[in-house]
């Protein structure tokens, strides 16, 4: 009896010590909300689309593109395709855009189907347009390529 | 026969000719072209109301559907804050194209008043034929109510986007295709596609 409450007296203490050392400095929480719980900032202006139709270069070989056009209002559900307007086998004549690849024709199993995999059907899953705005992390991404170029400078 | 036929013209325009006992002549002409008035006003004023954004979502299924639809659309709102409201792309300007419109959607009011299309799922399944009701009206006329408000020949290609004016510069230019053909959607969801040329 004596024991479990001295025990039970510990841990209130112990736990109302975690709380007081849980607050951490306002500058060391990794927050977008640069406004305190309680108000309602106002947002930041909205980032246009970048629509300059200039393809970008990929990463890493294995990279979705990223789309170089707006796709405001474009419909992808059951009943209809927007992007296969354009990005269809049979649509490239009249509107120059790039077929899918046939990764895109692909089940898991590696079999090519006659038609878009159901898999690759949600095309913004993976592909999306960007913005024209300033990074908010560092990136320190390094191509293979450099890797590569970095590797056999050192040998020598 | 023919004489038979003479003698009642020639009764009738005896009736006509006859000067009014009771009636002034000028009351008469004055009388003839204020009810004209008030009948071609009136038709006219009834006409104009079912012209209205308003009357075409008075019924739940145009609200629900299209009008929700048409909200998040570039033509409800945009940087220049023109708006294109139901009529301005599905009555035509011209008064006997207009006249037979409004007699072709009396038919789709009778779909609602008598209640076959009062849902949701109703309104999806009959879609397809809806659309292509307007499809093949742009279609016959040259997407006549698209160029009420984008004249091809006020278009800056050189202000469009790449893949824009790559289109209107070609296949556009020649006539060989219409807005329509490539911009359908452009307003509200579409019905399932199979089948449509293009998709
Ligand atoms: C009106 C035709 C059209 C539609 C619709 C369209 N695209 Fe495109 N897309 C193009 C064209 C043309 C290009 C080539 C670059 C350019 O002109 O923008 C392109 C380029 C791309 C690229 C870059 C390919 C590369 O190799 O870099 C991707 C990814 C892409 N589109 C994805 C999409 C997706 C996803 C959708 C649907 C949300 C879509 N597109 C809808 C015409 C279209
Ligand atoms: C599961 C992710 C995924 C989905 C979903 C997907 N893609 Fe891709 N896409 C990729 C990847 C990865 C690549 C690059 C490698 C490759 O070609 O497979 C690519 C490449 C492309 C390319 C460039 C092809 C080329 O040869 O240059 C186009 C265009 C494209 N995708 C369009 C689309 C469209 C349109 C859809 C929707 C119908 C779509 N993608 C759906 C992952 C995806
Ligand atoms: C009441 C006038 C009006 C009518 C009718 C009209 N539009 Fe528009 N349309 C506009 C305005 C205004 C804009 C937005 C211009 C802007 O601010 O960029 C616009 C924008 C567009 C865009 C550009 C979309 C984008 O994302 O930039 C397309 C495509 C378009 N209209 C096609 C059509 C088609 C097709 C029709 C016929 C079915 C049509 N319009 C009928 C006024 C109209
Ligand atoms: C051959 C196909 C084609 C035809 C015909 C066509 N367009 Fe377009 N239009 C496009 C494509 C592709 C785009 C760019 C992608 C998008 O907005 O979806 C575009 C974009 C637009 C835009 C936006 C401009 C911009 O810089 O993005 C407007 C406005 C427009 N079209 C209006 C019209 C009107 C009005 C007509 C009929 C007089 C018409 N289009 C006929 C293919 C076409
Ligand atoms: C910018 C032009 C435009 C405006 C504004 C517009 N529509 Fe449409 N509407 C179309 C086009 C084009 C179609 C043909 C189907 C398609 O391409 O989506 C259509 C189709 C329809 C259909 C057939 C069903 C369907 O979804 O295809 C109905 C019903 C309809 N519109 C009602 C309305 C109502 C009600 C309003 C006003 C709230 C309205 N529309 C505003 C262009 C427009």
């Amino acid at each position: 009896m004596k024991v479990s409450t001295f025990l039970s007296a510990i841990a209130l203490l112990g736990m109302s010590l975690s709380v007081v050392a849980a607050s951490v400095p306002d500058d060391q929480v990794a927050t977008l909300r640069k406004a305190p719980l309680n108000v309602e900032p106002t947002p930041p202006i909205m980032q246009k689309v970048i629509n300059s139709d200039v393809k970008q270069v990929r990463n890493y070989p294995m990279q979705p593109p990223v789309i170089p056009h707006k796709i405001d209002g474009y419909q992808i559900d059951l009943k209809v395709n927007k992007c296969m307007q354009c990005h269809a086998r049979n649509s490239t004549g009249h509107s120059q855009a790039p077929m899918v690849s046939v990764t895109h024709f692909m089940d898991r199993d590696n079999n090519f189907l006659a038609e878009l995999s159901p898999r690759r059907y949600f095309c913004t899953q993976c592909h999306a347009p960007q913005l024209d705005a300033k990074l908010q992390v560092e990136n320190d991404f390094v191509d293979i390529d450099h890797l590569m170029k970095a590797k056999s400078t050192d040998k020598q | 026969m023919l004489a038979k036929l003479f003698a009642k013209l020639k009764l009738i325009w005896r009736v006509v000719n006859r000067p009014s006992v009771h009636y002034s002549l000028g009351f008469l002409t004055l009388g003839g072209f204020v009810a004209g008035v008030i009948f071609w006003g009136g038709f006219n004023t009834v006409l104009e109301a079912t012209n209205q954004e308003q009357f075409c979502i008075g019924c739940h299924e145009m609200e629900n559907n299209v009008y929700q639809e048409l909200q998040s659309t570039i033509h409800f709102t945009n940087r220049s804050g023109v708006r294109a409201t139901c009529p301005d792309c599905h009555v035509p300007h011209n008064w006997t194209d207009k006249i037979a419109r409004k007699m072709q959607a009396s038919k789709e009011v009778w779909g609602k008043v008598f209640g076959t299309i009062n849902t949701r799922e109703k309104f999806e399944a009959k879609r397809r034929e809806l659309a292509e009701h307007e499809w093949d009206r742009l279609k016959a006329n040259d997407s006549l109510e698209c160029r009420n408000c984008h004249n091809f020949d006020y278009m800056d290609f050189t202000r469009q986007s790449q893949r824009a004016a790559q289109m209107h510069s070609t296949s556009l230019a020649s006539g060989e295709k219409t807005c329509i053909d490539c911009h359908k959607g452009i307003a509200h969801q579409l019905p399932d596609m199979a089948g449509v040329e293009g998709f």
